[in-house]
């Protein structure tokens, strides 16, 4: 999906069961300054939406919109088809976990969760009965007489979880709810949400994080937001797959952009197209996919992943660049080569080499049409729309959380997090 | 198979448990060295009068042959006159009211200066600390300026009335009310300084997800913020307590009519030179001080139960 797309409201229809949220065009502004410009989304009953970027893209103050505890300067919020702007944060009825858990330190566990029940006046009889449900649900009955402060992290979190579960709200809003724990707590508490979710599956979840990993795992679709606007939406597959942007090319996951000039474009059987582009003069035409049509003489960008390029043999190398080795990382069980094709720096990520290249050595970067994606260049967004973002094109980016790199692999879509720096996943 | 683990030799123990070292002992003449003489600074400068004061008022002054007007009370006397258990009566009266209306007022305006958005905010909020540094009387002098007989409210009020009502606000002078409204004001920002402080270090992120569970402000104010406020507010009552327990400039200057302890010591002392009588109030009042501050904190530990274990860890 385009960022002109993106900015379009989605027009689904309302949930019979009164979850879901609808941001129609909110801006958001503290003294002059834009911090959400004309921001629309759906966020469907049931569905889970991560919402994805950098700091200071605007995520949070999205959610904290939805929470009430900014008003927006235009626009309308909605949550189950109600009309939400004007109401204060107590009379919305959501489930809310931010980041540093925010437990009540001198109420025990069980306190805080019935805080919420108590303050919407649930019958007396029903209180227990819920508190023990929510306590069940996150692992966390046998702590119910702690303090907080006899909890670990992680324990905090379920119990934070379990405090906005209590009230049995038809939105879940999480703010960065796992950046406070290390990464083995992170882990296992994605996997207890993803779980969570499928226990709830009409609570509609909207997830702010600037972890890829924790957007892709847990996320039905993902918003991409940078500077203050949403940038481009889909579901992780589309995302990483085909990337509509350079920005969210460059955020979710790592890739290669590089500026290339069309030649040719023809219908693929696939409903795609098949684009001839040529990344400078004189250089090897390559065959990449591309949603839309490209006219031959445009400028484009094309996007390739580090793990999906091979070193091809020098007797096979059609769809390929050449380039020049100019620096080799072993990586235990992975190599990363970085070469120089014409003029730009072009990452390769791949199994451990039994006899990788030397710097100076001419290679092929191999790569399948299906794998290279043609999208539209920095400022030249088909449709007109551009959020002023982009990655640096003619570089290998990577993203937030490194998928295929630092922080985990995607392969297919889902998400391991047991590689340091794995790549080739789905190679 | 088992493990056989052979301990080091250990060092010869004192009969407390430690080992004598050489080490040891010189940081031991270290600590005497160095808290040995903030001990007799204490001693000479605090403890010996105190006890002097103790003597005195349990003994009584000899009589002086030299001087047929001194006044030789002893401790009893002082105890057994009806004036002096109406004044420590008064003393106690002024300074829990006091304090009540200090915490009442200062949470309330901490409250707003914290967490109500509006301009000028920061600024209130250093004038709080200004306004600790400002002398008692200059509070009630400036109340008896606005309020007092001859005062601008009474001018303005006679004025417009054409002389109808001479002195229609008449509260503050020779009044406990008077006196009660100056320690009010000049003592709520001892209150509010520690509650700022607290209140600037809670997680807003607690007041958010309150909110969004359906807390509406009153309750967020009750259970979120007094429990965590709880210590500020012990800590600044204490101080106020023992303040209002001690204040002589504001009593003084508001008027005889009501006396307190310290007022009433100054008086015995200088002008009736009952030293005897003034080192047995003297030591009433300690006691009552103390007292009175044993008690509240005793007070507020069980109010609070676990709750400030629960804040401070």
């Amino acid at each position: 999906m385009t960022e002109a797309e993106a900015g379009r409201p989605d027009r689904r229809p309302a949930s019979p069961r009164g979850g879901g949220i609808r941001f129609e065009d909110v801006t958001v502004a503290y003294n002059g300054t834009v911090v959400l410009d004309s921001f629309a989304l759906e966020v469907a009953p049931g569905e889970v939406v991560a919402l994805l970027g950098p700091s200071g893209s605007g995520k949070t103050t999205a959610l904290r919109a939805v929470a009430g505890f900014v008003r927006p300067a235009s626009g309308r919020v909605f949550v189950g088809g109600q009309d939400v702007t004007d109401l204060p944060p107590y009379k919305r009825g959501l489930g809310m976990v931010v980041q540093q858990y925010a437990l009540f330190p001198h109420m025990r566990v069980e306190q805080n969760v019935a805080f919420g029940l108590k303050a919407q006046k649930v019958a007396k009889a029903e209180v227990p009965g819920r508190i023990a449900e929510a306590l069940r649900m996150t692992g966390m009955s046998q702590y119910a007489k702690r303090y907080p402060r006899e909890l670990s992290g992680g324990q905090q979190q379920r119990v934070a979880i379990a405090r906005a579960l209590a009230i049995q709200p038809s939105v879940l809003l999480l703010d960065e709810p796992l950046s406070a724990l290390d990464a083995q707590l992170r882990s296992g508490m994605l996997a207890e949400l993803a779980r969570l979710h499928r226990e709830l599956p009409d609570v509609s979840i909207l997830y702010v994080t600037h972890d890829q990993i924790e957007a892709l795992t847990l996320a039905d679709r993902i918003a991409v937001m940078n500077e203050a606007r949403l940038v481009e939406v889909g579901t992780a597959r589309e995302l990483y797959k085909r990337p509509g942007t350079e920005f969210a090319a460059g955020f979710v996951g790592n890739s290669n952009l590089l500026p290339v000039t069309v030649e040719g474009c023809e219908a693929h059987a696939d409903g795609s197209f098949r684009a001839t582009v040529r990344i400078a003069e004189g250089a090897d035409p390559v065959v990449a996919s591309c949603a839309e049509p490209a006219e031959a003489g445009a400028g484009r960008t094309l996007c390739l992943r580090p793990h999906l390029l091979d070193l091809a043999a020098a007797d096979h190398h059609d769809n390929s660049f050449t380039g020049k080795v100019t620096e080799v990382q072993w990586r235990g069980s992975a190599h990363r080569v970085f070469a120089d094709v014409h003029g730009h720096e072009v990452r390769l990520d791949t199994t451990e080499l039994r006899n990788p290249p030397a710097i100076g050595d001419e290679v092929w970067l191999h790569f399948s049409a299906e794998d290279a994606v043609l999208i539209p260049a920095r400022g030249g967004a088909v449709g007109g729309a551009d959020g002023g973002v982009g990655g640096a094109v003619g570089g290998a980016t990577g993203g937030v959380g490194d998928v295929g790199g630092a922080g985990g692999d995607v392969t297919g879509g889902s998400v391991t997090d047991t590689a340091t720096d794995t790549v080739g996943g789905a190679r | 198979m088992s493990a056989v683990t052979e301990l080091p030799p250990t060092m010869p123990a004192t009969p407390g448990g430690r080992p004598a070292t050489a080490p040891n002992k010189a940081r031991f003449s270290a600590v005497w060295l160095w808290s040995t003489p903030p001990v007799l600074l204490l001693a000479a400068a605090f403890l010996y009068p105190l006890y002097l004061v103790v003597k005195q008022a349990v003994e009584g002054s000899p009589p002086d042959p030299s001087n047929p007007f001194k006044v030789t009370t002893s401790f009893s006397d002082t105890l057994k006159d009806p004036g002096t258990r109406t004044v420590v009566k008064n003393t106690i009266e002024m300074a829990v009211y006091s304090t009540a209306g200090c915490l009442v007022m200062g949470f309330l305006l901490a409250l707003i200066i914290a967490f109500v958005p509006f301009p000028g905010a920061r600024a209130v909020s250093r004038f709080v600390d200004v306004f600790l540094s400002f002398p008692s009387f200059l509070i009630t002098v400036s109340i008896m300026f606005l309020y007092g007989r001859v005062g601008m409210v009474n001018h303005i009020v006679s004025s417009l009335t054409g002389g109808a009502h001479d002195t229609p606000v008449n509260f503050i002078e020779y009044s406990p009310w008077g006196i009660w409204l100056a320690e009010l004001i000049y003592f709520t920002p001892f209150v509010m300084r520690p509650l700022l402080t607290a209140f600037s270090q809670l997680d807003s992120g607690q007041l958010e997800v309150a909110a969004s569970l359906g807390a509406r402000p009153g309750r967020v104010v009750r259970q979120v913020i007094l429990p965590e406020a709880l210590p500020a507010l012990f800590a600044g009552g204490s101080l106020v307590l023992m303040l209002t327990m001690n204040e002589y400039g504001i009593v003084s200057f508001t008027g005889a009519k009501y006396q307190t302890l310290p007022v009433l010591i100054e008086n015995f002392a200088k002008q009736q030179t009952n030293y005897a009588g003034a080192c047995a109030l003297a030591v009433i009042n300690i006691v009552l001080s103390l007292a009175l501050f044993g008690g509240y904190r005793v007070l507020l530990a069980r109010m609070s139960g676990g709750r400030r274990a629960a804040v401070h860890a």
